[in-house]
C-alpha cells in the first residue's frame, strides 16, 4: 500500500475527528482484506449473489459499421444494475468483519445507494443513504428501491443539493457514528484509503476483461474506454492494464450541453488542483477556491471533482481524458439500443459515444473495449424527456 | 510565548477563561460584521474569523448557512484581508485574531501569500479544520515563517499519544472539540468532555480552548474544576444572535 498519494494527488484532508476511523479502515484493508477466507467469501458473493463474472460481449453490427472490433464489458448485467455492487459488497463484508453494525453512504444517481442498501440487507447491516434533495427528485425510482431494501434515505437540502453535498452530509454523520458504522464510500475518490479500497474492489472489472480478451482474441485490447465521474468504474477497468503500455486507457468526462460556459463535470479537462472531500485532485472551482456546481444529463457523472489517481494518470500521460456532451451520449445510447439490443446507462453512453466520435483513430483488427458500467432502465424518464425536447427543437428548426 | 498563548494566560491570570467568539466573515452583512467585530475587539481575548467555503464538512447548519449567504453576497478572502489591514491602526481593541477556514480557499489564495497578507492584517493564528497533522507541514511552514500559529484540533476520539503528536511544535493554543459531531450549540455538554479535557491536559502544555457545542456560559459549570478549559469558543449561538439583530456586546456580556 502507498502513503495515500498518487504523485501530488490524493492524501487525507479531513477533520481530526475522522482520522481514527480512516486509520481503522486502513488497518482493516491491510489485515483483513488480503486474508484467504475474506477473499473466498467476497468471491462467493460476487459470483453467486452479484452475478460475476460478467460477459465481454462482442458487437457484430457496430463492429461492421466502425471497421474495428467493439466489445462491451457487461457490468450492466450485475445485480442492482451497475458496477457499484462490486465495491459495496466488498466494503460491507469488510465492515462486518471490522465489527460494524451499520453502513452509511452517499449517492448521486442512486446506483451506489441501491447497491449499498442491497449489500447491507444481504449482510445484515443497517443502512442510511445521504442523497442531494435535487437528486431525490430526479431519481425517485432509486429512492423507492433503497427504501424497499430497508435503507433510510436522507434528502440533503444544503449547498447545491446534489452529490457533493450528500458526501458532506455523510462525512458529518460518520463523525458522529464512527464507533459502530462504516462509511461505504462510492467512488475512487475521498480521503485515503478510499481511492485504493474502491480500486481494489473494482479492479475485478479489468482483471476479467484482460482474461476474456486474451481468450476471445488471443491478445490484449487496443484500448479500454470508460466514463469518469468520480472514476470508480474507470479505475477498475484501467488498473489491471496500467503496466501494459500497448493498451490505451481512455477516460470520458461529461461535458453537459456543450455550450460555452455550460455546467459540466469535466474536472480533469477544465479543473485545476485543489482539495475537496478529503483528497487533493482536479476540481471545478472558482478563482477563490469555492467549488462550482457541476451538471450533466447523467446524474452518476455529476460531480465537480475526480478521483486522485485519474488526475495522476492524466498528469503522467498514461491515460487520456476527453469530453462527451449530453447529446452525443444520448445518440450513442440510441445507436446501441438499435444495433445490439442493449440499453446502456447514460453514464456508460458517454464512453460509447467517445468510440463513435474517435472511430477514425482505430484500424481494422483493433480491439476496443467499452466498460458498460450500468444499464439504462433507471434513466428512462430522463431519456424520454431529452428525446422529446430534441424532437421539439428539431421540429421548431 | 506566542501572542495567542499570552492573551489566554492573561485572562486566566485575571481568574477567568479567555473568551474566543467566532464570527463568519461579513455575516450577516459587511457593515453588521464590522460593527460586531469592533464590539468584540474591546471585550474578547481572541476573535476567530470564519472564512466561508462552499463545502464546510466540519460545520453544522448555522455556520454552513452563514457561509452560504456570505458567499452568495460575493465574499472574497482578499477583501477581508485588505479590510483587516486597513483597520489595523484604528482597532477598537486588541483581541488576537485567528482565521478559521477550510484548506481549499487558502490553497487558491496561495499559502505564502496568505501568510504574508494575514500577518500584515494583524492575524496571529489559523485554524484549518480539514488539515490533519499528517498533511499540515506545508501550511505550518508557510504560516510559521510569518509568526502565524497553526492551531491544532483534537477531540473525544483523539488518543493521548495522538494529542501529543498533534500538539508537537504547535503554538498559541490547542482547540479541543467537545463533541463527536459538527459545530453548533448543544443543550448539554457531552459526558465525555471531562475525560477529553483531562487527556488533553496530560498531553498538551499549551492552553486548551474548548469549542463546538457551547451555547451558554453556565455549561462550563457542569465540568469538574480540573476539566475546565483555559479558553472557550462560541460561534453558532453568537451567529444566531447577530442574525436576529442582537448586538455582539450584549452577547459577550453574558460570558464575562
Amino acid at each position: 500500500m502507498n502513503d495515500g498519494y498518487f504523485g501530488e494527488f490524493g492524501g487525507r484532508f479531513v477533520p481530526e475527528l475522522l482520522m481514527p476511523p480512516l486509520l481503522e479502515v486502513e488497518a482493516a484493508m491491510r489485515d483483513i482484506l488480503p486474508a484467504p477466507d475474506f477473499q473466498e467469501e467476497l468471491g462467493g458473493l460476487l459470483h453467486d449473489y452479484a452475478g460475476r463474472e460478467t460477459p465481454l460481449t462482442h458487437c457484430p453490427a457496430l463492429s461492421g459499421e466502425l471497421g474495428f472490433d467493439l466489445w462491451l464489458k457487461r457490468e450492466d448485467l450485475l445485480h442492482t444494475g451497475a458496477h457499484k455492487i462490486n465495491n459495496t459488497l466488498g466494503q460491507a463484508l469488510l465492515a462486518r468483519r471490522m465489527g460494524k453494525r451499520a453502513l452509511i453512504a452517499e449517492t448521486g444517481a442512486g446506483q451506489h445507494g441501491v447497491a449499498t442498501a442491497a449489500a447491507a440487507a444481504r449482510l445484515g447491516l443497517d443502512c442510511a443513504v445521504y442523497m442531494g434533495a435535487e437528486d431525490v427528485e430526479r431519481q425517485s425510482a432509486n429512492v423507492r428501491r433503497m427504501r424497499l431494501l430497508g435503507a433510510e434515505v436522507h434528502a440533503v437540502e444544503s449547498g447545491s443539493r446534489t452529490l457533493k453535498d450528500a458526501i458532506n452530509a455523510a462525512l458529518r454523520e460518520w463523525i458522529a457514528r464512527q464507533e459502530d458504522t462504516h462509511y461505504c464510500f462510492g467512488t475512487a475518490a475521498g480521503p485515503h484509503p478510499f481511492p485504493l479500497l474502491v480500486r481494489e474492489f473494482q479492479s475485478v472489472i479489468g482483471r476479467e476483461t484482460r482474461a476474456q480478451m486474451l481468450g476471445h482474441a488471443g491478445r490484449l485490447p487496443s484500448a479500454v474506454v470508460a466514463c469518469v465521474g468520480g472514476g470508480s468504474n474507470a479505475i477498475g477497468m484501467f488498473h489491471p492494464f496500467v503496466a501494459d503500455a500497448g493498451v490505451r486507457l481512455v477516460g470520458v468526462e461529461a461535458g453537459g450541453s456543450g455550450e460555452p460556459g455550460c455546467l459540466n463535470c469535466a474536472s480533469i479537462n477544465r479543473g485545476r488542483p485543489g482539495v475537496l472531500h478529503g483528497s487533493r485532485s482536479l476540481l471545478l472551482q472558482t478563482e477563490d477556491g469555492q467549488i462550482e456546481p457541476s451538471g450533466s444529463i447523467s446524474a452518476g457523472l455529476d460531480y465537480p471533482g475526480v478521483g486522485p489517481e485519474h488526475a495522476f494518470l492524466r498528469q503522467t500521460g498514461r491515460a487520456r481524458y476527453d469530453i462527451i456532451t449530453d447529446a452525443e451520449a444520448l445518440d450513442a445510447l440510441g445507436r446501441l439500443c438499435r444495433a445490439e439490443g442493449i440499453l446502456p446507462a447514460l453514464e456508460s453512453s458517454h464512453a460509447l459515444a467517445w468510440v463513435f466520435a474517435h472511430a477514425g483513430e482505430f484500424a481494422p483488427g483493433d480491439q476496443v473495449v467499452v466498460n458498460l458500467s450500468g444499464r439504462g432502465d433507471k434513466d428512462m424518464d430522463i431519456i424520454e424527456a431529452a428525446l422529446a425536447a430534441g424532437e421539439a427543437q428539431h421540429a421548431h428548426a | 510565548m506566542h501572542t495567542l498563548e499570552a492573551k489566554i494566560r492573561a485572562a486566566n491570570a485575571a481568574g477567568r477563561p479567555a473568551l474566543i467568539p467566532f464570527l463568519t466573515a461579513h455575516f450577516p452583512d459587511r457593515a453588521a460584521f464590522w460593527t460586531a467585530f469592533d464590539e468584540l475587539d474591546g471585550g474578547a481575548d481572541i476573535i476567530e474569523i470564519g472564512v466561508p467555503f462552499s463545502d464546510p464538512v466540519a460545520d453544522g447548519p448555522v455556520v454552513e448557512d452563514a457561509s452560504r449567504r456570505v458567499l452568495a453576497a460575493g465574499f472574497h478572502l482578499g477583501d477581508l484581508l485588505a479590510e483587516l489591514a486597513a483597520r489595523r491602526e484604528r482597532r477598537a481593541g486588541s483581541a488576537g485574531l485567528v482565521l478559521m477556514g477550510y484548506l481549499n480557499p487558502f490553497l487558491s489564495h496561495g499559502l505564502e501569500r496568505l501568510a504574508e497578507e494575514a500577518a500584515a492584517a494583524g492575524v496571529s493564528g489559523c485554524i484549518i479544520p480539514d488539515l490533519p497533522h499528517e498533511e499540515a507541514d506545508p501550511a505550518r511552514a508557510a504560516l510559521g515563517a510569518r509568526g502565524i500559529a497553526l492551531i491544532p484540533l483534537v477531540g473525544p476520539n483523539t488518543g493521548e499519544e495522538r494529542m501529543t503528536l498533534c500538539a508537537d511544535g504547535a503554538q498559541g493554543y490547542v482547540y479541543v472539540v467537545s463533541v463527536m459531531g459538527v459545530t453548533g450549540e448543544r443543550a448539554a455538554l457531552a459526558p465525555r468532555v471531562a475525560e477529553t479535557m483531562a487527556r488533553a491536559r496530560r498531553a498538551v502544555r499549551l492552553p486548551l480552548a474548548l469549542g463546538f457545542g457551547l451555547g451558554r456560559p453556565e455549561q462550563l459549570a457542569e465540568l469538574p474544576p480540573e476539566a475546565r478549559p483555559d479558553a472557550v469558543v462560541f460561534g453558532s449561538a453568537l451567529l444566531r444572535h447577530l442574525d436576529a439583530g442582537g448586538s455582539a456586546a450584549d452577547f459577550l456580556r453574558r460570558w464575562r
